[in-house]
């Protein structure tokens, strides 16, 4: 135990750094996500064969082993930052497509008619009442994917670009046990402390209209 | 004033949902249109907003083709309340009731001052409301807020679609007859829905009965009772519902027209009612006087006579079951 008290004492600049350029490529890959999935599930609302050929889409991508995605990015943008920003970009477009595009939907169809029969246009209609209704849903997918991406983030060290799991991976080639669970349990701190941070942002953004105490 | 004129709407070219159907609704006026689900009744209510676009026909408002208004601007200008009440959840009371005025941009503080108006002309206390989210309030509640909320922009027609259905006879009974106030203190043309012709009767200034797509009768609550237009009308409002609102009855419906001796009554130095005496009036009279015989006289001239054997008949008539006595 104190070896690894000691090695996380030692080495506190390092685990920082590390972590720090873990929740680059994480965050840039998430906002990316955000800005471009939830445009694309709030429109697709208004096609059913769009939406279906859009979430097919995200599905599949879902379905590349991380590993393999890392590679197969390797022809079109080379190695390093760019690379694991837009691997894990891909990944976290399914949860927050999905979920803004079910959020949206599952609005009570009998508050929709309202608000058309009140003469909201359909933009005034999605910017009034649905999207402002879906948000718990559209965080549940912008959380996921967040958790989603600290966690794959951590195969980005095998492309160069550092994280966490250079720490992981350097510690198991020299058997440095510390090292190996400190960069570890650092990811699954990191990931729980922005689960719970985009928790409160949630409750922040959702009205108190909406929220079941 | 609204007119539907040869309105027909069809769903894939091949259901008929409202047939060839024209209906004219005065300023002022709450019309019901009552049927059983599925007779049409909501979708022509809807195409008067234009939630639903007639397949053939024109319907009027004022005079004025609604097609040739941009939907948009037609559905801001007509009040909508639905029996889902559809508030929006995540908006206060008072945001709710301000979500059209502030569509059409009206002046924050107008908005504020009309709110707490609608709000207390729909008998909720302001301060108690206001700031209150929908799901903090009862049922009955928060079709008061829908109300007000239809009536936030000033419309001249309100639409209501089975607004009470979903409340519990208690706050039923309470909101239509808060909807009667309304409408006389308002002035408005409602246009109300619904499938229960007890509803219908009670608030209907006028009753639109829809089967099939078809308007079978178009008249007062009051004739719609006592002289239906067919047979399915009689059905529909069922044999003893003039029992259960003898405010409707009249010396009219009671008198004997048939009588020898009509001719050889002298009027003047008796007691006689109006034809359109109520019943109530006609009973107080006979009781009053101990009168075997009650002459009903129009513009001088005897009509009929109310005797105890035409009261018994009237009764034999509409009492449940002893119909064939």
């Amino acid at each position: 135990m104190e070896k690894y008290i000691y090695y996380v004492l030692n080495n506190w600049d390092k685990i920082l750094f590390r972590s720090s350029e873990h929740v680059f490529l994480a965050f840039t890959a998430v906002a990316l996500a955000c800005l471009v999935g939830i445009p694309i599930g709030l429109l697709i609302n208004r096609n059913k064969q769009l939406a279906n050929f859009v979430m097919n889409g995200a599905n599949i991508l879902q379905t590349v082993p991380s590993l393999a995605m890392f590679a197969l990015l390797i022809p079109l943008v080379g190695i390093r930052d760019k690379n694991a920003i837009l691997a894990l970009f891909l990944y976290g477009l399914l949860p927050i497509i999905k979920n803004t595009y079910t959020g949206i939907r599952n609005v009570d169809p009998a508050i929709t008619e309202a608000a058309k029969g009140m003469g909201m246009s359909s933009f005034q209609m999605l910017y009034k009442v649905q999207t402002p209704l879906a948000v718990p849903v559209i965080m549940a997918g912008v959380r996921i994917a967040t958790v989603t991406g600290i966690g794959v983030a951590t195969i980005a060290t095998l492309i160069g670009s550092g994280g966490l799991g250079a720490l992981i991976y350097q510690g198991i080639s020299v058997m440095n046990y510390p090292m190996m669970i400190s960069g570890a349990l650092a990811a699954a701190l990191l990931a729980l402390l922005t689960d719970y941070i985009l928790g409160l942002l949630e409750r922040l953004m959702t009205s108190k209209g909406i929220t079941t105490k | 004033m609204i007119q539907l004129i040869d309105v027909s709407k069809t769903f894939n070219g091949k259901d008929m949902v409202v047939d060839n159907l024209s209906l004219e609704i005065k300023q002022g006026e709450l019309v019901v249109l009552v049927g059983e689900s599925g007779c049409g009744k909501t979708t022509t209510m809807k195409m008067i907003n234009r939630l639903e676009e007639a397949s053939s026909g024109t319907i009027k408002i004022n005079g004025k083709d609604i097609k040739e208004t941009n939907a948009i601007d037609l559905r801001r200008n007509i009040g909508y309340v639905i029996q889902q009440v559809g508030l929006f959840p995540h908006l206060t009371v008072g945001q709710n009731i301000g979500v059209v005025p502030r569509l059409t941009k009206n002046d924050p503080a107008k908005i504020a001052k009309r709110t707490i108006e609608l709000l207390e002309m729909t008998g909720l206390k302001h301060e108690d409301y206001l700031n209150r989210y929908p799901k903090e309030l009862s049922g009955g509640q928060q079709q008061r807020v829908g109300v007000a909320r239809a009536l936030a922009n000033n419309p001249d027609i309100v639409l209501m679609d089975e607004p009470f259905s979903a409340l519990d006879p208690i706050t039923r009974c309470q909101l239509q007859d808060e909807l009667l106030n309304l409408q006389k203190e308002l002035h408005k043309t409602f246009v109300f829905v619904t499938h229960d012709v007890d509803e219908a009767i009670k608030i209907g200034d006028k009753i639109a009965v829809i089967q099939d797509g078809r308007i079978m009768q178009y008249d007062t609550p009051e004739t719609i009772l006592k002289k239906p237009a067919n047979q399915f009308i009689q059905n529909f409002v069922g044999q003893d519902r003039l029992w259960k609102t003898p405010e409707m009855l009249r010396a009219l419906d009671i008198m004997d027209d048939n009588y020898d001796n009509m001719k050889a009554i002298e009027v003047k130095d008796m007691v006689f009612v109006q034809p359109d005496t109520p019943l109530s009036e006609v009973l107080k009279l006979h009781e009053k006087h101990n009168l075997s015989i009650i002459p009903v006289v129009e513009q001088g001239v005897t009509v009929g006579v109310i005797t105890e054997p035409s009261i018994l008949s009237l009764l034999a008539e509409i009492i449940p079951g002893s119909e064939g006595l």
